[in-house]
């Protein structure tokens, strides 16, 4: 089995501190705190001195834990369909139960929010579970309700959301008690920039071959691309990763020992399987190199010399807005430039719209990329929607079938 | 499912096959049924078995050694085995293992050649498998996690409609109306037959519709653009599955010698050619 990455240790330490200073800006009101959808306006937020949480981070860490199909039974019986997003039911679970997976870090609950902001450019869900909350806390929910499913973005689909941007900055500024700031706005977009640029550095050290970095590692590495994108400590923290994984390339150390096939991961990842998963491509000395989940906080537009147009354009072209043409073309830049030798679609039952198997999108590209495609059933945290004997079987089938071709 | 499969000899004689050729067993730990398939290097099967899995899966790959081993005339202490189905890796005495994938097609391929799609139907599990015309497969599909379109669906509709599973192919054949079974779910299509019987529906048209529903979920995994050949033990044990097939997707389909056992023929035959090539096929 390969080495552990080193940085992981240091990772702990960030992401600790996040969590505590989190903690004490919500327990002291040192500072204003806003709840955050996982790819919504946070520099918009940092700039006005928010300290910022992510449930969507919060609840990968319970269905990792294992604990998500423990919560999300209690936000069923309130209402919520299981067919619902179990994220949302996990996370809102937990607090029904007054638990947190913030436990770990020796902080006893989530911290209470002064504004909720979403971005509905990756699902309607996002919008649903913050307004549970501000229902909760008699808290403002406020954001962003994107356009979708595009396949060319066109420049007034970038004013028209750059405007709602802009709406955004007078409440925010009222519950911050604080004027937006445009060197401050201009700083926080540099910092996000650097740090999606230092991230995608990090992702493409997987097109060497070997690999150095799998996609189980990188679903724990990019924790501060989500929680701490616009600041320094982001930046830092991939600085001393991407040296870590450079000198595994220059050394040829391979995430997967013996790497033999190369995989794309299409889709979320099954938290609570992450480890069997791992295990289980290792043992078939194959390594799922990269994943669209993944680059899925990479915010190439971003520009501080005009910081709405470009927060508003890089919040419309991540791929889970996009329409099924845009995606197969990003999908079939990416299999090229990872080299890899099949694809594998996570059909991921309450997240349809990070489920991209659902419209024959498997199909075409098998036909178009001539690369064998899998397709399996499962969920990002709702564990009774995945078979793992069946899924086993079918990845393994699959890494036979490949073996067969060569 | 009938719990045992009658004795199978593949030497015409109905005697143990003798001689010093090399013997190659394969054992397919299924989640209804364990099977296991005795083959000499030909492929030609010597003597096959099927037993219950229920919860003891090692005790029951061994029964179905022992029985497959000693209708086929083998000490198999002497043969290799291989194993398959999602029981292998509890099957300690198999030397190499290959998913029921592998094995299903590569068994299948031993009787037909060219361009095909293999549609297995289990206890608990459907796949369609593509191959090429060279044979190598291109692509497979599994059922999604439901019963509907396996063999415990019509097991619970046997239950349902108060005959044994293996007389609901004579009841079905006895059908008069054409019903259609709409649910997508085994639990749902249970009650949408206590509807239909409260309705005065006879349990022969509802044998039939539910031997129609497996077919249709069949159906929708994949697209039968090439020639079928047909395994597992729903088609083994229920014709009228292969009439429906037949019908629906108007053309013949093939069922190739001893379709529930084609796993674990597949899986001897994995054992047979892993002997002559490298031995990395071998578990690691």
């Amino acid at each position: 089995m390969t080495t552990p990455l080193a940085s992981t240790s240091r990772l702990k330490d960030v992401l600790s501190v996040y969590f505590h200073e989190l903690d004490d800006a919500a327990r002291t009101h040192s500072a204003p705190v806003a709840w955050c959808s996982s790819v919504g306006p946070v520099e918009l937020l940092r700039a006005l001195g928010y300290r910022v949480f992510f449930p969507e981070n919060h609840s990968a860490m319970l269905g990792a834990a294992r604990t998500a199909n423990h919560y999300m039974t209690r936000a069923h019986a309130l209402g919520y369909s299981p067919d619902s997003c179990s994220y949302l039911s996990s996370d809102v679970g937990a607090y029904l139960s007054g638990e947190t997976a913030l436990a770990r870090y020796g902080i006893a609950e989530v911290p209470h929010p002064d504004v909720l902001v979403f971005n509905t450019n990756q699902c309607r869900d996002v919008r649903d579970w913050f307004d549970y909350y501000a229902r909760e806390w008699d808290v403002p929910a406020i954001g962003i309700t994107s356009f979708r499913c595009l396949d060319r973005i066109e420049q007034d689909h970038v004013d028209a959301i750059a405007l709602q941007h802009e709406r955004l900055v007078a409440p925010l500024e009222a519950i911050a008690g604080r004027r937006l700031d445009a060197p401050n706005l201009e700083e926080t977009l540099r910092l996000s920039r650097e740090g999606s640029g230092l991230w995608r550095a990090v992702l493409e050290t997987a097109t060497h071959r070997p690999s150095p970095l799998s996609f189980f590692e990188a679903t724990i590495q990019m924790a501060p691309a989500v929680v701490l994108r616009g600041t320094e400590e982001a930046c830092a923290y991939y600085r001393l990763l991407l040296a870590e994984l450079q000198d595994r390339v220059s050394r040829k150390v391979a995430a997967v020992s013996g790497e033999r096939f190369r995989i794309y991961w299409e889709g979320m990842p099954i938290w609570g399987k992450l480890r069997a998963l791992s295990e289980l491509f290792e043992s078939l000395r194959t390594c799922v190199v990269a994943s669209t989940y993944c680059n899925s906080w990479i915010f190439d537009a971003l520009d501080p010399a005009d910081p709405f147009r470009s927060m508003a354009r890089s919040s419309l072209e991540l791929f889970i807005v996009r329409a099924e043409q845009a995606k197969e073309r990003y999908l079939e830049q990416m299999a090229g430039q990872y080299q890899v030798d099949g694809l594998l679609f996570h059909d991921c039952r309450t997240c349809p719209n990070n489920s991209n198997s659902r419209y024959g999108m498997p199909g075409r590209l098998r036909e178009r990329l001539g690369l064998p495609v899998l397709s399996v059933d499962g969920d990002v945290n709702d564990l009774r929607c995945y078979s793992e004997e069946q899924s086993m079987t079918s990845i393994e089938g699959f890494v036979e079938q490949l073996a067969e071709a060569f | 499912m009938p719990p045992e499969k009658a004795p199978e000899t593949g030497n015409g004689t109905g005697m143990p096959a003798r001689g010093p050729t090399k013997h190659f067993v394969g054992i397919d730990s299924g989640s209804w049924t364990t099977k296991a398939v005795v083959i000499d290097e030909t492929g030609t099967v010597l003597g096959s078995a099927v037993v219950q899995s229920a919860a003891d899966l090692t005790g029951a790959s061994a029964r179905a050694l022992e029985q497959a081993a000693s209708r086929a005339g083998v000490a198999f202490d002497e043969a290799t085995i291989w194993a398959t189905g999602f029981g292998r890796a509890s099957i300690e005495i198999a030397s190499g293992s290959r998913t029921g994938l592998d094995c299903h097609a590569r068994g299948v391929r031993h009787y037909v050649r060219g361009a095909l799609a293999v549609l297995d139907i289990g206890g608990q599990d459907a796949k369609v498998i593509k191959l090429d015309e060279q044979g190598h497969r291109v692509s497979h599909k599994m059922n999604r996690k439901c019963a509907a379109g396996t063999g415990s669906f019509l097991d619970e509709i046997a239950l349902r409609l108060g005959v044994p599973v293996s007389d609901l192919g004579d009841l079905a054949s006895g059908y008069r109306e054409e019903l259609e079974l709409g649910s997508f779910c085994t639990v749902f299509t249970a009650t949408e037959l206590l509807g239909a019987i409260r309705q005065g529906k006879r349990p022969a048209d509802l044998a039939r519709a539910a031997y129609k529903s497996i077919v249709k979920r069949v159906l929708e995994m994949a697209q039968f653009d090439r020639p079928v050949v047909a395994t597992g033990g729903v088609i083994a044990h229920h014709p009228m599955v292969v009439a429906l097939l037949t019908e629906a997707l108007g053309r013949d389909i093939v069922v190739p010698p001893h379709p529930q056992e084609m796993g674990a023929f597949g899986a001897a035959l994995a054992a047979r050619d892993a002997a002559s090539e490298s031995p990395q096929h071998a578990r690691g």
